[in-house]
């Protein structure tokens, strides 16, 4: 390996000379090389003044920035409004009907449905979840952190099918925009300790299996009974303490708790009410999402659209409730359409 | 050319003797053109005919089927339509059975025969051939051709030059579009390239494979399968001295020399004439007799061209055929059934091709997938039931729209379909989205997960149809 097969051959050489017989070749890279090296430091100055990279972009100047060339004057900002105009655009075709449509007329259009579905999956993170939890769980308090009138659901599930106000998706619109309180009076002056306790006993008794009937067996259920039919209590939540929509008053029967559904629970809300103005009461606001200045310009977070989009999204969490018959059972499926009514 | 190479037997193959052929190695590196003369023969006939497949190439996009592009290779719309099928991105493993399926049966050839591919089917071997072709109708027979190419410029030399140039850039540009056109509708195509409205990705593919089939075949030629093809760098592992392959019999041939005494060779003297016809036939310009070489793409137009010299010297044809290394150097000749690497190669391409077979017999009308809500996995319902959420995603890939039914199989005992009331539309070629609630009563739920199947069916044809089983969740019990 000591032959010298690459002799310098006329180049010179640095002078260096390194074991005997290492030396370092004064060589030019190539041509194409070196006119490509000083082309691209042309280059970089080019660039450096079309896309201005000095923050002195004045209006008029040179220094605004003259753009590649088909470009315009391109500046970051307006590549990105650019960009959002394609996506509006994609959007425009469904967001244009929404304006003019009402939430049901919405639900009904499969397309339209879908694509709220979309858009109102992210309103519902970005505004509702923080109390009705991610996909409408619910936010659950329970245990030593909270007060006893806290315990339970901060705000209603909504993929159940029990609703305070009305499961209809036009209802819902009306709840989301209008907002709602909660209103139950304060019994720990109108009724003694013992009537709530009865009464209590009787509430959580008929949302149990063959509940009422329980009335028989049970003293604390037959006195509750009594106290639920001659106090006030039917007033708000009817004979048949199944509730009343219109006003808000909760379904007594079935197996949803707003609040507390514990016999703690349930005595903790009869004794100090609802929103009722006493220190220990339950707290049950629903904020009013839609509001408008006097010429009519909504000046709320959200907007009518926002709201429909809203609405039809909670409405197919599951609970949602048509317009007339319920679901049928499967197995005697009557394929018949939705009638509208 | 070379002059003939004159090895010491014993040094062949072995270490030294690698290092004493080193002097000998000619590197073919493209800085004269080959023009190679054209003969006619058994094999010449057989390329014509091989190289005529890739007709298929040019005319195969034009074909219709119930109205639409019979093969249609539609990758902006991510489906491929072969005749009746449409092959979405889901069964796309079957395009890599397909490409081992190549491969093998190209491995497969190679061990049999050695380059087939190559020399007879493969696009550059057909483009070079006519254009060479071409070459020779416009300025004449090889030697014309290097005379003209050693010639001044004049008039017409100009005239010869630009035409064939012309012609070779018109077919180049029929090749672009001819290749576009499996990608886009053929006739859409034209439609738009003859109004100048194609778009950019159409005008850049156009012009790729245009300026790319004239350089490869018009200038690059032998070089591509020099020093570009990877399959010519590889298919010397296929091969073996079971491999059947155009050689030079050395044998009968050796110790050349040239033809004297009107017809009788010289007593010792070996069948080669060294007349160099298989030298000049040769479209990379090799010389066959120095053995089985990179250059070489098994072509046999110099056996078509040795043939034809024994045949006028009156000697046996095959000094230079298609045969074996084993056969050449004296050793037992085997039958094909007896080359084991040809059957490793033989079932793995069954292998593929049964994949392929089963793929397209199962590939299946309507594709069901359901995801089972994950937050909430369940909700209790104001009577007490439980309610789980499902989101149907069913692919279409028939041509037409469907409405299909949803069905379901076990489960819960009096459970409720929620949803599924009016049938559902599912645009064909795409997958569609809906949901589903199951709402089961609480009483008749054993277990915290019970399994069910969802089925959904064509509503006009209940035999269209496809399951899944998923789980339906209720409170730990």
């Amino acid at each position: 390996m000591s032959d010298n097969h690459n002799s310098a051959g006329g180049v010179p050489t640095t002078g260096h000379v390194w074991d005997d017989d290492l030396a370092d070749y004064i060589n030019q890279p190539p041509k194409w090389w070196m006119l490509g090296l000083t082309a691209s430091a042309l280059w970089v100055v080019i660039y450096w003044i079309m896309y201005p990279a000095i923050p002195i972009a004045i209006n008029g100047t040179f220094f605004q920035g003259v753009g590649l060339p088909g470009s315009g004057k391109w500046t970051a900002i307006k590549e990105l409004a650019e960009d959002q105009k394609v996506l509006d655009d994609v959007r425009g075709k469904w967001e244009s009907k929404l304006k003019d449509m009402t939430p049901a007329a919405i639900l009904a259009d499969a397309d339209l449905s879908e694509y709220v579905t979309r858009s109102g999956k992210v309103l519902f993170a970005d505004n509702c979840a923080a109390c009705h939890g991610q996909n409408g769980v619910g936010t659950e308090q329970k245990g030593a952190k909270f007060a006893v009138r806290e315990q339970g659901l901060m705000a209603p599930r909504l993929n159940d099918d029990d609703w305070l106000y009305g499961g209809k998706v036009d209802t819902i619109y009306e709840t989301v925009a209008g907002g709602r309180q909660g209103m139950m009076v304060a019994h720990k002056d109108s009724l003694t300790a013992q009537q709530i306790d009865d009464v209590a006993h009787y509430v959580k008794a008929m949302s149990e299996e063959g509940g009422k009937d329980k009335a028989d067996a049970d003293s604390a259920v037959a006195a509750g009974k009594k106290v639920f039919a001659e106090s006030d209590c039917t007033a708000c939540h009817g004979a048949d303490a199944k509730g009343i929509q219109a006003m808000g008053s909760a379904n007594l029967t079935d197996k949803i708790w707003r609040f507390d559904g514990s016999l703690e629970g349930i005595k903790q809300t009869i004794t100090y009410g609802v929103n009722s103005g006493d220190a220990n009461a339950r707290v049950a606001i629903m904020p009013q999402w839609l509001k408008k200045d006097e010429q009519g310009h909504v000046v709320s977070k959200l907007d009518e659209v926002s709201i429909k989009k809203l609405a039809v999204y909670v409405y197919k969490f599951g609970g949602g409730q048509k317009e007339d018959a319920p679901a049928a059972v499967v197995a005697e499926a009557p394929a018949a359409t939705p009638a509208a009514k | 050319m070379s002059e003939p190479v004159k090895k010491a037997p014993a040094e062949v193959g072995s270490v030294t003797g690698i290092y004493n052929e080193h002097a000998e190695w000619s590197t073919n590196l493209g800085d004269a053109t080959i023009h190679a003369k054209r003969m006619p023969g058994r094999f010449r006939t057989l390329k014509y005919i091989t190289e005529s497949f890739w007709l298929i190439f040019f005319f195969g996009a034009y074909l219709r089927w119930n109205g639409k592009q019979a093969l249609l290779l539609d990758v902006n719309n991510r489906q491929f339509h072969i005749f009746n099928l449409t092959i979405l991105p889901q069964d796309i493993w079957m395009v890599s059975l397909l490409l081992l399926l190549l491969a093998m049966t190209l491995f497969a050839v190679t061990s049999v025969a050695s380059r087939v591919f190559c020399g007879y089917f493969c696009f550059q071997t057909a483009w070079v051939d006519l254009f060479t072709w071409i070459e020779g109708k416009i300025e004449g027979n090889p030697n014309k051709r290097q005379k003209l190419d050693a010639a001044p410029w004049n008039a017409d030399k100009i005239r010869r030059k630009v035409f064939k140039h012309l012609i070779w850039l018109l077919i180049s540009l029929f090749t672009g579009i001819s290749f576009t056109i499996w990608f886009v509708d053929a006739f859409a195509y034209w439609h738009d390239l003859v109004n100048l409205n194609l778009s950019l990705m159409e005008i850049a593919t156009l012009i790729a494979f245009t300026l790319g089939t004239y350089l490869l075949a018009g200038f690059m030629r032998e070089q591509a399968c020099l020093w570009l093809c990877p399959y010519a760098r590889i298919q010397a592992v296929m091969a073996d001295s079971q491999t059947i392959l155009p050689a030079y019999d050395v044998a009968r041939g050796e110790p050349r020399g040239k033809l004297r005494n009107a017809g009788k060779t010289v007593a010792q003297q070996g069948d080669c004439i060294d007349c160099f016809q298989c030298v000049q036939v040769c479209p990379t310009g090799v010389d066959i007799r120095d053995g089985q070489q990179l250059g070489c793409i098994t072509c046999g137009l110099c056996l078509d061209a040795c043939d034809s010299v024994m045949d006028k010297i009156g000697r046996p044809r095959g000094l230079i055929r298609y045969a074996s290394l084993d056969e050449l150097e004296g050793r037992p000749v085997h039958k094909l059934y007896q080359h084991p690497r040809t059957w490793v190669y033989v079932s793995i391409l069954l292998m593929a091709l049964g994949g392929i077979i089963y793929g397209l017999n199962h590939l299946g009308t309507l594709t069901l997938r359901v995801e089972p809500e994950r937050q909430p996995l369940f909700v209790r319902m104001s009577d007490g039931s439980i309610q789980n959420k499902y989101t149907f995603k069913v692919l279409n890939k028939t041509d037409n729209d469907l409405s299909v039914i949803v069905k379901t199989e076990g489960g819960i005992k009096g459970q409720q379909l929620i949803g599924s009331e009016t049938p559902k539309l599912i645009a064909h070629g795409r997958a569609s989205s809906f949901t589903i609630f199951v709402k089961a009563p609480e009483e008749n739920i054993q277990k915290e997960i019970t399994p069910i199947e969802f089925r959904v069916e064509n509503a006009d044809n209940p035999g269209m149809a496809a399951e899944y089983t998923t789980k339906f969740t209720a409170p730990a019990r």
